[in-house]
Protein backbone atom coordinates (compact mmCIF):
# COMPACT_ATOMS: atom_id res chain seq x y z
CA UNK A 1 0.00 0.00 0.00
CA UNK A 2 1.41 3.66 -1.07
CA UNK A 3 1.39 6.64 1.09
CA UNK A 4 -1.78 8.91 1.19
CA UNK A 5 -0.66 12.26 -0.46
CA UNK A 6 0.46 14.44 2.17
CA UNK A 7 -2.50 16.51 3.12
CA UNK A 8 -1.17 20.19 2.14
CA UNK A 9 -0.41 22.17 5.47
CA UNK A 10 -2.68 24.75 7.06
CA UNK A 11 -2.28 28.40 5.30
CA UNK A 12 -0.10 30.84 7.71
CA UNK A 13 -3.32 33.06 6.69
CA UNK A 14 -2.46 36.64 8.14
CA UNK A 15 -5.30 39.26 6.93
CA UNK A 16 -5.36 42.43 8.23
CA UNK A 17 -6.79 42.66 11.74
CA UNK A 18 -7.30 39.19 12.35
CA UNK A 19 -3.08 38.31 12.85
CA UNK A 20 -3.12 34.91 14.49
CA UNK A 21 0.85 34.73 14.86
CA UNK A 22 3.89 36.67 15.10
CA UNK A 23 6.10 34.72 13.37
CA UNK A 24 8.57 37.43 11.64
CA UNK A 25 8.82 40.82 10.98
CA UNK A 26 8.91 40.33 6.78
CA UNK A 27 5.18 39.31 7.31
CA UNK A 28 4.03 42.36 8.98
CA UNK A 29 4.87 44.83 6.58
CA UNK A 30 4.89 48.92 7.63
CA UNK A 31 1.32 48.84 8.54
CA UNK A 32 1.48 46.11 10.96
CA UNK A 33 4.82 47.73 12.97
CA UNK A 34 2.87 50.59 12.98
CA UNK A 35 -0.16 49.17 14.31
CA UNK A 36 1.87 47.41 16.95
CA UNK A 37 3.57 50.36 17.97
CA UNK A 38 0.71 52.19 18.53
CA UNK A 39 -1.22 49.60 20.71
CA UNK A 40 2.11 49.75 22.76
CA UNK A 41 1.77 53.06 23.79
CA UNK A 42 -1.04 52.38 26.19
CA UNK A 43 0.33 49.00 27.74
CA UNK A 44 3.26 51.63 28.40
CA UNK A 45 0.83 54.01 30.19
CA UNK A 46 -0.30 50.44 32.21
CA UNK A 47 3.43 49.88 32.98
CA UNK A 48 3.40 53.04 34.85
CA UNK A 49 0.67 52.63 37.23
CA UNK A 50 0.99 51.94 40.85
CA UNK A 51 -1.25 48.75 39.81
CA UNK A 52 0.73 47.62 36.61
CA UNK A 53 -2.15 44.86 35.67
CA UNK A 54 -5.57 44.68 33.36
CA UNK A 55 -7.77 42.17 33.13
CA UNK A 56 -7.84 41.46 29.32
CA UNK A 57 -6.83 38.11 29.08
CA UNK A 58 -8.31 36.25 31.81
CA UNK A 59 -8.80 32.61 31.09
CA UNK A 60 -6.00 32.80 28.84
CA UNK A 61 -3.02 30.04 29.17
CA UNK A 62 0.17 31.69 27.49
CA UNK A 63 2.79 29.17 27.20
CA UNK A 64 6.46 29.93 27.10
CA UNK A 65 8.64 27.13 25.41
CA UNK A 66 12.21 27.98 25.23
CA UNK A 67 14.50 25.64 23.50
CA UNK A 68 17.54 27.92 23.75
CA UNK A 69 18.39 29.97 27.02
CA UNK A 70 17.53 33.47 27.50
CA UNK A 71 16.83 35.65 30.65
CA UNK A 72 15.38 38.97 29.15
CA UNK A 73 13.13 37.76 26.49
CA UNK A 74 11.41 34.73 28.68
CA UNK A 75 10.66 37.11 31.72
CA UNK A 76 9.96 39.93 29.42
CA UNK A 77 7.29 37.69 27.99
CA UNK A 78 5.89 36.07 31.50
CA UNK A 79 5.80 39.71 32.70
CA UNK A 80 3.87 41.03 29.58
CA UNK A 81 1.31 38.00 30.13
CA UNK A 82 1.12 38.56 33.82
CA UNK A 83 0.43 41.55 33.27
CA UNK A 84 -2.55 40.79 31.07
CA UNK A 85 -3.58 38.75 33.73
CA UNK A 86 -3.32 35.44 31.38
CA UNK A 87 -2.07 32.45 33.08
CA UNK A 88 1.76 31.44 32.17
CA UNK A 89 3.31 28.38 31.96
CA UNK A 90 7.06 27.85 31.38
CA UNK A 91 8.65 24.98 29.97
CA UNK A 92 12.29 24.84 29.52
CA UNK A 93 13.60 21.96 27.25
CA UNK A 94 16.45 21.09 29.30
CA UNK A 95 14.41 19.90 32.33
CA UNK A 96 11.48 18.00 29.51
CA UNK A 97 10.71 15.08 28.02
CA UNK A 98 12.01 16.22 25.45
CA UNK A 99 15.63 14.73 27.36
CA UNK A 100 13.69 11.44 26.90
CA UNK A 101 13.85 11.75 23.70
CA UNK A 102 10.20 12.88 22.80
CA UNK A 103 10.06 15.08 19.76
CA UNK A 104 9.48 18.31 19.86
CA UNK A 105 6.48 18.23 18.10
CA UNK A 106 4.68 15.47 20.34
CA UNK A 107 6.08 17.99 23.27
CA UNK A 108 4.38 20.86 21.51
CA UNK A 109 0.99 18.67 20.86
CA UNK A 110 1.09 17.78 24.39
CA UNK A 111 1.09 20.98 25.90
CA UNK A 112 -1.65 22.11 23.57
CA UNK A 113 -3.81 19.44 24.16
CA UNK A 114 -4.11 20.90 27.93
CA UNK A 115 -5.67 23.77 26.95
CA UNK A 116 -3.12 26.44 25.80
CA UNK A 117 -3.95 29.54 24.14
CA UNK A 118 -0.69 31.03 22.82
CA UNK A 119 2.78 29.78 22.57
CA UNK A 120 5.69 32.00 23.18
CA UNK A 121 8.78 29.76 21.10
CA UNK A 122 12.76 30.11 21.27
CA UNK A 123 14.27 27.79 19.36
CA UNK A 124 17.66 27.05 18.32
CA UNK A 125 16.18 25.73 14.53
CA UNK A 126 15.11 28.36 12.52
CA UNK A 127 11.60 28.09 11.67
CA UNK A 128 10.71 26.03 14.73
CA UNK A 129 7.98 28.55 15.91
CA UNK A 130 6.57 28.44 12.29
CA UNK A 131 6.16 24.77 12.59
CA UNK A 132 4.86 24.74 15.81
CA UNK A 133 2.56 27.20 14.01
CA UNK A 134 1.38 24.62 11.60
CA UNK A 135 1.30 21.54 15.00
CA UNK A 136 -1.19 23.64 17.05
CA UNK A 137 -4.57 25.58 16.80
CA UNK A 138 -3.01 28.41 18.94
CA UNK A 139 -1.29 31.56 18.09
CA UNK A 140 2.22 31.47 18.23
CA UNK A 141 5.42 34.50 18.66
CA UNK A 142 8.35 33.78 17.81
CA UNK A 143 10.77 34.68 20.71
CA UNK A 144 13.72 33.95 18.20
CA UNK A 145 14.89 31.43 15.86
CA UNK A 146 17.93 30.28 15.05
CA UNK A 147 19.68 32.84 12.72
CA UNK A 148 16.53 34.00 11.50
CA UNK A 149 14.34 36.66 13.43
CA UNK A 150 13.38 37.78 16.62
CA UNK A 151 10.72 40.27 15.88
CA UNK A 152 9.65 40.94 19.13
CA UNK A 153 12.72 42.46 19.94
CA UNK A 154 13.05 44.58 16.56
CA UNK A 155 9.43 45.71 17.60
CA UNK A 156 10.43 47.27 21.00
CA UNK A 157 13.93 48.75 19.22
CA UNK A 158 11.70 50.70 16.87
CA UNK A 159 9.29 51.72 20.10
CA UNK A 160 12.24 52.88 22.02
CA UNK A 161 13.74 55.12 18.82
CA UNK A 162 10.07 56.11 18.26
CA UNK A 163 9.32 56.94 21.85
CA UNK A 164 12.53 59.10 22.60
CA UNK A 165 12.59 61.15 19.08
CA UNK A 166 8.84 62.02 19.73
CA UNK A 167 9.89 63.16 23.58
CA UNK A 168 12.83 65.12 21.81
CA UNK A 169 10.46 66.95 19.70
CA UNK A 170 8.32 67.57 22.52
CA UNK A 171 5.51 65.40 20.65
CA UNK A 172 2.60 63.86 22.26
CA UNK A 173 3.25 59.92 21.19
CA UNK A 174 -0.18 59.34 19.97
CA UNK A 175 0.55 61.66 17.37
CA UNK A 176 4.23 60.28 16.91
CA UNK A 177 3.22 58.03 13.85
CA UNK A 178 5.99 56.44 12.26
CA UNK A 179 6.86 59.45 10.00
CA UNK A 180 10.46 59.88 12.05
CA UNK A 181 11.73 56.58 10.70
CA UNK A 182 12.10 58.27 7.23
CA UNK A 183 15.66 59.02 6.64
CA UNK A 184 16.60 58.20 9.97
CA UNK A 185 20.41 56.97 9.78
CA UNK A 186 20.76 53.59 11.50
CA UNK A 187 24.19 51.68 11.84
CA UNK A 188 24.07 48.32 12.67
CA UNK A 189 27.42 47.22 14.29
CA UNK A 190 28.81 43.64 14.79
CA UNK A 191 27.82 40.20 14.81
CA UNK A 192 25.80 40.30 11.86
CA UNK A 193 25.82 36.76 10.53
CA UNK A 194 24.81 34.95 13.50
CA UNK A 195 22.13 37.52 14.58
CA UNK A 196 18.40 37.19 13.94
CA UNK A 197 17.86 40.48 16.00
CA UNK A 198 19.65 42.16 12.87
CA UNK A 199 17.67 40.34 10.48
CA UNK A 200 14.40 41.61 12.01
CA UNK A 201 15.66 45.09 12.71
CA UNK A 202 16.75 45.53 9.38
CA UNK A 203 13.45 44.31 7.74
CA UNK A 204 11.85 46.52 10.53
CA UNK A 205 13.68 50.34 9.79
CA UNK A 206 13.83 49.45 5.99
CA UNK A 207 9.80 48.88 5.89
CA UNK A 208 9.57 52.32 7.47
CA UNK A 209 11.87 53.88 5.54
CA UNK A 210 15.05 54.37 7.38
CA UNK A 211 18.35 53.94 6.07
CA UNK A 212 20.22 51.48 7.21
CA UNK A 213 24.08 50.96 6.97
CA UNK A 214 25.77 47.63 8.39
CA UNK A 215 29.08 48.09 9.76
CA UNK A 216 30.66 44.54 10.66
CA UNK A 217 34.16 42.94 9.51
CA UNK A 218 33.74 41.07 6.17
CA UNK A 219 33.38 37.50 8.03
CA UNK A 220 30.54 38.61 10.20
CA UNK A 221 28.40 39.49 7.36
CA UNK A 222 25.63 36.66 6.46
CA UNK A 223 26.91 34.79 2.78
CA UNK A 224 24.02 36.40 1.25
CA UNK A 225 22.22 40.65 1.48
CA UNK A 226 19.31 39.59 -0.77
CA UNK A 227 16.39 41.17 0.15
CA UNK A 228 18.00 43.06 2.89
CA UNK A 229 16.75 46.87 2.68
CA UNK A 230 19.94 48.42 2.95
CA UNK A 231 21.71 51.95 2.21
CA UNK A 232 25.15 50.71 2.72
CA UNK A 233 27.90 48.15 4.07
CA UNK A 234 31.00 49.61 5.68
CA UNK A 235 34.14 47.78 7.16
CA UNK A 236 34.97 51.08 9.04
CA UNK A 237 33.16 52.19 12.07
CA UNK A 238 35.10 55.48 12.56
CA UNK A 239 33.81 56.75 9.28
CA UNK A 240 30.59 56.02 9.87
CA UNK A 241 29.44 56.72 13.21
CA UNK A 242 29.56 60.50 12.59
CA UNK A 243 26.86 60.34 9.75
CA UNK A 244 24.19 58.45 12.16
CA UNK A 245 21.54 58.85 14.25
CA UNK A 246 21.40 55.71 16.09
CA UNK A 247 24.19 53.40 16.88
CA UNK A 248 22.75 49.59 17.05
CA UNK A 249 25.61 47.36 18.79
CA UNK A 250 25.45 43.71 18.35
CA UNK A 251 26.63 41.11 20.29
CA UNK A 252 29.02 38.97 19.72
CA UNK A 253 28.04 35.32 19.56
CA UNK A 254 30.81 33.71 20.66
CA UNK A 255 28.51 30.67 21.00
CA UNK A 256 27.71 30.13 17.98
CA UNK A 257 31.32 30.05 16.75
CA UNK A 258 31.75 33.89 15.80
CA UNK A 259 35.24 33.20 17.03
CA UNK A 260 35.46 31.39 13.92
CA UNK A 261 34.99 34.36 11.38
CA UNK A 262 37.97 36.28 13.51
CA UNK A 263 41.84 36.74 13.89
CA UNK A 264 41.03 37.66 17.36
CA UNK A 265 38.27 39.00 19.67
CA UNK A 266 40.82 41.73 21.01
CA UNK A 267 41.26 42.30 16.87
CA UNK A 268 37.34 42.60 17.09
CA UNK A 269 37.38 44.79 19.80
CA UNK A 270 40.03 47.19 18.46
CA UNK A 271 38.33 47.80 15.50
CA UNK A 272 34.49 47.43 15.73
CA UNK A 273 33.85 48.10 19.71
CA UNK A 274 32.41 50.87 20.81
CA UNK A 275 34.90 52.86 22.92
CA UNK A 276 34.46 55.78 24.71
CA UNK A 277 36.71 57.40 22.22
CA UNK A 278 34.40 56.37 19.14
CA UNK A 279 31.47 57.20 21.05
CA UNK A 280 32.85 60.86 20.84
CA UNK A 281 33.05 60.52 17.18
CA UNK A 282 28.98 60.22 17.64
CA UNK A 283 26.43 63.20 16.62
CA UNK A 284 25.62 64.52 20.51
CA UNK A 285 22.37 63.55 20.50
CA UNK A 286 22.97 60.20 18.31
CA UNK A 287 21.60 56.68 20.34
CA UNK A 288 23.41 54.13 21.60
CA UNK A 289 21.65 50.85 21.69
CA UNK A 290 22.09 46.98 22.22
CA UNK A 291 19.63 44.49 22.67
CA UNK A 292 21.87 42.77 25.12
CA UNK A 293 23.03 40.38 26.94
CA UNK A 294 26.23 42.99 26.18
CA UNK A 295 29.63 41.59 26.43
CA UNK A 296 31.17 44.97 28.43
CA UNK A 297 34.32 45.55 27.11
CA UNK A 298 34.06 43.75 23.57
CA UNK A 299 31.38 45.55 21.68
CA UNK A 300 30.70 48.59 23.85
CA UNK A 301 32.81 49.84 26.65
CA UNK A 302 31.62 49.81 30.17
CA UNK A 303 31.94 53.71 30.59
CA UNK A 304 29.51 53.66 27.16
CA UNK A 305 26.49 51.72 28.40
CA UNK A 306 26.72 54.28 31.28
CA UNK A 307 26.54 57.27 28.84
CA UNK A 308 23.09 59.23 28.60
CA UNK A 309 23.14 58.53 24.88
CA UNK A 310 22.85 54.91 25.92
CA UNK A 311 19.31 53.37 26.01
CA UNK A 312 19.65 50.01 26.70
CA UNK A 313 17.60 49.71 29.89
CA UNK A 314 14.70 51.71 28.54
CA UNK A 315 14.38 48.87 25.56
CA UNK A 316 14.29 46.50 28.43
CA UNK A 317 11.65 48.53 30.34
CA UNK A 318 9.76 48.79 26.60
CA UNK A 319 9.74 45.31 26.09
CA UNK A 320 7.51 44.14 28.22
CA UNK A 321 4.82 47.07 26.91
CA UNK A 322 5.17 45.93 23.50
CA UNK A 323 4.86 41.72 24.39
CA UNK A 324 1.47 43.04 25.89
CA UNK A 325 0.48 45.00 22.54
CA UNK A 326 1.42 41.70 20.88
CA UNK A 327 0.08 39.04 22.98
CA UNK A 328 -2.99 41.32 23.49
CA UNK A 329 -3.72 41.77 19.58
CA UNK A 330 -2.92 37.93 19.30
CA UNK A 331 -5.35 36.78 21.96
CA UNK A 332 -8.11 39.40 21.58
CA UNK A 333 -8.90 39.25 18.71
CA UNK A 334 -12.34 37.42 17.20
CA UNK A 335 -12.47 34.17 16.92
CA UNK A 336 -9.13 33.51 19.18
CA UNK A 337 -9.15 29.99 21.05
CA UNK A 338 -10.60 31.23 24.53
CA UNK A 339 -13.15 33.41 22.64
CA UNK A 340 -14.42 31.21 20.41
CA UNK A 341 -14.43 28.05 23.52
CA UNK A 342 -17.55 30.01 25.18
CA UNK A 343 -18.39 33.49 23.52
CA UNK A 344 -18.90 32.91 19.76
CA UNK A 345 -22.13 31.99 20.25
CA UNK A 346 -23.28 35.32 21.92
CA UNK A 347 -21.57 36.74 18.77
CA UNK A 348 -24.83 37.47 17.11
CA UNK A 349 -26.30 39.70 19.91
CA UNK A 350 -23.41 42.31 19.83
CA UNK A 351 -24.21 45.25 18.52
CA UNK A 352 -22.40 46.85 15.72
CA UNK A 353 -19.47 48.25 17.13
CA UNK A 354 -18.73 51.96 16.68
CA UNK A 355 -20.59 53.36 19.44
CA UNK A 356 -19.92 50.85 21.84
CA UNK A 357 -22.12 52.21 24.62
CA UNK B 1 -16.98 57.86 18.24
CA UNK B 2 -14.82 54.70 17.68
CA UNK B 3 -13.42 54.97 14.20
CA UNK B 4 -10.57 52.10 14.62
CA UNK B 5 -13.39 49.92 16.44
CA UNK B 6 -15.28 50.74 12.93
CA UNK B 7 -12.88 50.29 10.49
CA UNK B 8 -12.04 46.24 12.19
CA UNK B 9 -15.89 45.49 12.53
CA UNK B 10 -16.33 42.48 10.25
CA UNK B 11 -16.47 41.43 7.70
CA UNK B 12 -14.97 44.97 6.30
CA UNK B 13 -15.88 48.07 8.55
CA UNK B 14 -18.74 50.26 7.95
CA UNK B 15 -19.27 53.90 6.93
CA UNK B 16 -21.64 56.01 9.37
CA UNK B 17 -23.87 57.70 6.37
CA UNK B 18 -25.86 60.56 8.45
CA UNK B 19 -29.55 61.24 8.41
CA UNK B 20 -31.22 63.45 10.75
CA UNK B 21 -29.23 66.26 13.15
CA UNK B 22 -30.87 65.89 15.93
CA UNK B 23 -29.20 68.71 18.06
CA UNK B 24 -27.10 71.79 16.58
CA UNK B 25 -23.70 72.62 17.55
CA UNK B 26 -25.51 75.40 20.00
CA UNK B 27 -28.00 72.92 21.45
CA UNK B 28 -24.89 70.96 22.91
CA UNK B 29 -23.23 73.85 24.24
CA UNK B 30 -26.42 74.28 26.14
CA UNK B 31 -26.34 71.13 27.26
CA UNK B 32 -22.99 71.38 28.50
CA UNK B 33 -24.02 74.44 30.15
CA UNK B 34 -26.78 72.93 31.53
CA UNK B 35 -24.56 69.88 32.55
CA UNK B 36 -21.83 71.74 34.23
CA UNK B 37 -24.05 73.82 36.41
CA UNK B 38 -26.19 70.05 37.36
CA UNK B 39 -22.77 69.09 38.57
CA UNK B 40 -22.30 72.10 40.72
CA UNK B 41 -25.22 72.04 42.21
CA UNK B 42 -25.35 68.35 42.67
CA UNK B 43 -21.95 68.13 44.40
CA UNK B 44 -22.66 71.52 46.14
CA UNK B 45 -19.52 73.14 44.25
CA UNK B 46 -16.08 71.70 42.81
CA UNK B 47 -14.55 70.52 45.80
CA UNK B 48 -12.46 67.03 44.98
CA UNK B 49 -14.52 67.04 41.74
CA UNK B 50 -12.79 65.02 38.40
CA UNK B 51 -13.80 65.09 35.22
CA UNK B 52 -12.10 61.49 33.51
CA UNK B 53 -13.48 61.71 29.73
CA UNK B 54 -13.82 58.19 28.14
CA UNK B 55 -11.26 57.75 25.11
CA UNK B 56 -12.76 59.17 22.47
CA UNK B 57 -15.99 60.53 22.37
CA UNK B 58 -16.18 61.67 26.00
CA UNK B 59 -12.59 63.55 25.48
CA UNK B 60 -13.55 66.76 24.03
CA UNK B 61 -16.70 67.10 25.86
CA UNK B 62 -14.84 66.78 29.53
CA UNK B 63 -12.49 69.18 28.38
CA UNK B 64 -15.48 71.41 27.12
CA UNK B 65 -17.78 71.04 30.79
CA UNK B 66 -14.06 71.43 32.48
CA UNK B 67 -13.57 74.98 30.68
CA UNK B 68 -17.20 76.01 31.77
CA UNK B 69 -16.88 74.45 35.07
CA UNK B 70 -14.06 77.14 35.38
CA UNK B 71 -15.77 80.24 33.99
CA UNK B 72 -18.81 79.91 36.77
CA UNK B 73 -16.72 78.80 39.73
CA UNK B 74 -13.59 80.56 38.97
CA UNK B 75 -11.25 76.73 39.97
CA UNK B 76 -10.12 74.74 37.70
CA UNK B 77 -11.14 71.08 37.79
CA UNK B 78 -8.23 68.32 36.94
CA UNK B 79 -9.44 66.41 33.89
CA UNK B 80 -8.21 62.84 33.37
CA UNK B 81 -8.39 60.87 30.13
CA UNK B 82 -9.53 56.79 30.39
CA UNK B 83 -9.11 54.22 27.40
CA UNK B 84 -11.38 51.09 28.53
CA UNK B 85 -10.76 48.86 25.89
CA UNK B 86 -8.63 46.26 28.32
CA UNK B 87 -11.24 45.96 30.44
CA UNK B 88 -14.28 45.20 28.33
CA UNK B 89 -15.77 42.37 28.37
CA UNK B 90 -16.07 41.41 24.74
CA UNK B 91 -12.43 41.09 24.04
CA UNK B 92 -12.34 38.18 21.75
CA UNK B 93 -15.88 38.30 20.43
CA UNK B 94 -15.54 41.90 18.73
CA UNK B 95 -11.87 43.36 17.65
CA UNK B 96 -10.95 45.62 20.70
CA UNK B 97 -8.25 48.12 20.49
CA UNK B 98 -6.79 50.79 22.68
CA UNK B 99 -7.91 54.10 20.71
CA UNK B 100 -5.72 56.44 22.79
CA UNK B 101 -3.57 56.02 26.24
CA UNK B 102 -4.96 56.54 29.58
CA UNK B 103 -4.04 59.81 31.34
CA UNK B 104 -5.36 59.79 35.33
CA UNK B 105 -3.93 62.58 37.15
CA UNK B 106 -2.56 61.22 40.36
CA UNK B 107 -4.38 58.97 42.82
CA UNK B 108 -8.33 58.81 42.43
CA UNK B 109 -8.95 57.92 46.37
CA UNK B 110 -11.20 60.11 48.04
CA UNK B 111 -12.19 62.18 44.69
CA UNK B 112 -15.63 62.60 43.12
CA UNK B 113 -14.97 61.69 39.99
CA UNK B 114 -17.46 62.68 37.07
CA UNK B 115 -17.19 60.02 33.80
CA UNK B 116 -18.07 61.86 30.86
CA UNK B 117 -18.73 59.80 27.40
CA UNK B 118 -20.84 60.78 24.50
CA UNK B 119 -23.41 58.27 23.84
CA UNK B 120 -24.75 55.55 26.53
CA UNK B 121 -25.93 52.86 25.03
CA UNK B 122 -25.32 49.00 26.70
CA UNK B 123 -23.85 50.57 29.40
CA UNK B 124 -21.09 47.96 29.02
CA UNK B 125 -18.27 50.71 28.63
CA UNK B 126 -19.47 52.19 31.82
CA UNK B 127 -19.01 48.96 33.30
CA UNK B 128 -15.36 48.61 32.17
CA UNK B 129 -14.69 52.26 33.14
CA UNK B 130 -15.68 51.71 36.64
CA UNK B 131 -13.28 48.84 36.10
CA UNK B 132 -10.36 50.90 35.29
CA UNK B 133 -11.47 53.56 38.10
CA UNK B 134 -10.93 51.40 40.58
CA UNK B 135 -6.96 50.67 39.46
CA UNK B 136 -6.55 54.32 40.05
CA UNK B 137 -7.78 54.44 43.58
CA UNK B 138 -11.09 54.27 45.68
CA UNK B 139 -12.86 57.32 44.52
CA UNK B 140 -15.27 58.63 46.75
CA UNK B 141 -18.25 58.50 44.12
CA UNK B 142 -18.47 58.24 40.53
CA UNK B 143 -21.10 60.27 38.76
CA UNK B 144 -21.79 59.30 34.84
CA UNK B 145 -22.42 62.63 32.41
CA UNK B 146 -22.93 61.59 28.43
CA UNK B 147 -24.57 64.02 25.61
CA UNK B 148 -26.88 61.30 24.12
CA UNK B 149 -28.91 58.64 25.90
CA UNK B 150 -30.25 56.30 23.10
CA UNK B 151 -31.54 53.65 25.23
CA UNK B 152 -31.18 49.51 24.61
CA UNK B 153 -29.18 49.25 28.27
CA UNK B 154 -27.79 45.44 29.07
CA UNK B 155 -26.80 46.77 32.74
CA UNK B 156 -28.17 48.06 35.39
CA UNK B 157 -26.38 51.77 34.87
CA UNK B 158 -28.16 55.16 34.62
CA UNK B 159 -26.50 58.04 33.78
CA UNK B 160 -26.63 61.26 36.19
CA UNK B 161 -26.24 64.05 33.95
CA UNK B 162 -28.01 63.81 30.22
CA UNK B 163 -27.92 65.98 27.04
CA UNK B 164 -30.78 64.31 25.63
CA UNK B 165 -32.29 61.71 26.44
CA UNK B 166 -32.91 60.29 22.70
CA UNK B 167 -35.38 57.16 21.35
CA UNK B 168 -33.16 55.09 19.01
CA UNK B 169 -33.39 51.06 17.01
CA UNK B 170 -30.71 49.43 17.80
CA UNK B 171 -29.33 49.00 14.98
CA UNK B 172 -29.02 53.32 14.42
CA UNK B 173 -25.56 54.87 15.11
CA UNK B 174 -25.26 58.29 17.05
CA UNK B 175 -22.31 60.73 16.29
CA UNK B 176 -21.45 63.34 18.95
CA UNK B 177 -19.42 66.08 18.74
CA UNK B 178 -19.06 69.54 19.67
CA UNK B 179 -20.69 70.34 16.02
CA UNK B 180 -23.98 68.76 16.87
CA UNK B 181 -25.34 65.52 17.18
CA UNK B 182 -26.15 63.33 14.08
CA UNK B 183 -28.34 60.36 13.93
CA UNK B 184 -27.44 57.60 10.88
CA UNK B 185 -26.59 54.27 10.35
CA UNK B 186 -23.41 52.93 9.22
CA UNK B 187 -23.23 50.82 6.08
CA UNK B 188 -21.31 48.09 5.25
CA UNK B 189 -18.57 49.06 3.77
Amino acid sequence: MTDAPRAPSPALETPKGSRRHLLSIAELGAEGIEEILEVSDAFVEVGRRSIPKVPSLRGRTVVTLFAEQSTRTRLSFETAAKRLSADVLSFSVDSSSVKKGESLRDTVQTVAAMGVDAFVVRHTSAGAPAAVARWVDASVVNAGDGWHEHPTQALLDCYTIRQVLAERAGRPLEEAGVECFVGLRVAIVGDVRHSRVARSLVLALGALGAEVTLVSPGGLLPPSLEGWPLSGVSYDLDAVLPTVDVCYLLRLQSERGAGAFLPSVREYSTWYGLTSRRAALLPEDALVMHPGPMNRGIEIADDVAALPQSVVLRQVSNGVAVRMAVLFMLLGQVGSSGGARGLASTLASVPMAGDTG
Amino acid sequence: MAERERRLTPPRGGVFVPRVQVLTAQDVQRALIRIAHEIIERNHGLEEVVLVGLQTGGVPLSFRIASVLEEMEGTSVPVGLLDVAFYRDDIGIRPVLPEAATDIPGDLTGQLVVLVDDVLFTGRTVRAALNALSDYGRARAVQLAVMVDRGHRELPIRPDFVGKNMPTRIDEQVDVSLDGVVLGDVVPR
